[in-house]
């Protein structure tokens, strides 16, 4: 069965656990080794409150929850600012929770306008999604 | 060091193709728990960064004082298994912000017959000495 999306509808949230391992996986995975993602003090160095989450991984997480919620529709237009840092502690791990909302369909494309959090405070600046509409499964 | 203000408009590319194989894929979609068999949308990181750190390794510019400050992507089509890629990275701007430079970039993913698949903005904020970003 498909469900046309339509604006106003609301998608999620989706929460996710971030812990010191996903991030070890992350950076095998993707290449970026990056210290300030695995090491304390050199994250420290540079004036970061401690290791963080890849800003991609971020990202990579908000691509699954709109896959999770649309049912993997072709994406067309992925992006954010990280405008606050994941914090991941050595121990146990950070929550990241994702909400969306319909924006607009038009043209046979879905905006999804979503909200990123991390400890209640937004981690991410005008994340957005495109994604196209033909395929949105709901 | 400030980053030298000549770079914009100058281009790096990314030092080999990726060979985008049903492994790096899997081993990705896993790393980020993507629910689907197709390519992650985010994996075009993985050839954009290779390019960002043929940049860095040209300036001399240490990868631990870069944080990411912004990433979008826009596609052309999804990518698929098989397709080999390349990528060159382009300085679009700069500019410094409390000791830390703002370093604008754009990232053309193109496949095997040139054309492009994908099109990554980045924006990279070094903090260049003992000055903290935040």
């Amino acid at each position: 069965m498909t469900t046309q999306l339509a604006a106003g509808d609301v998608l999620g949230p989706s929460t996710f656990t971030v812990t010191r391992a996903d991030l070890v996986a992350y950076a095998a995975a993707s290449g970026d080794h990056n210290p300030i993602h695995q090491d304390e003090d050199v994250a420290r160095s540079v004036g970061l409150p401690g290791v963080i989450a890849h800003g991609m991984y971020t990202l990579a997480l908000v691509s699954r929850a709109v896959a999770e919620w649309t049912g993997g529709p072709e994406v067309v237009d992925l992006g954010a600012k990280f405008t606050s840092p994941v914090v991941v502690p050595a121990e146990g791990g950070a929550e990241v929770v994702v909400g969306g909302t319909v924006k607009s369909v038009a043209d046979g494309l879905v905006t999804l306008a979503l909200e990123v959090t991390c400890g209640g405070q937004k981690v991410l600046g005008m994340p957005r999604a495109v994604v196209r509409e033909a395929v949105v499964r709901a | 060091m400030p980053v030298d203000p000549s770079l914009v408009g100058r281009e790096f590319p990314a030092p080999a193709p990726l060979t985008v194989t049903s492994e790096r894929v899997a081993a990705f979609a896993a790393a980020v728990g993507h629910p689907g068999d197709d390519v992650p949308p985010t994996f075009p990181i993985v050839l954009a960064f290779d390019a960002m750190q043929a940049f860095l390794d040209a300036e001399g510019i240490d990868l631990h004082r870069i944080v990411h400050g912004e990433q979008r992507f826009a596609y052309v089509r999804p990518l698929e298994v098989g397709d080999e890629l390349s990528a060159t990275l382009t300085v679009t701007g700069l500019r410094q912000i409390g000791g830390a430079d703002i370093i604008a970039t754009t990232s053309e993913l193109t496949d095997a017959s040139g054309a492009v698949v994908c099109t990554g903005k980045a924006t990279l904020v070094h903090s260049s000495g003992a000055e903290t970003v935040q």
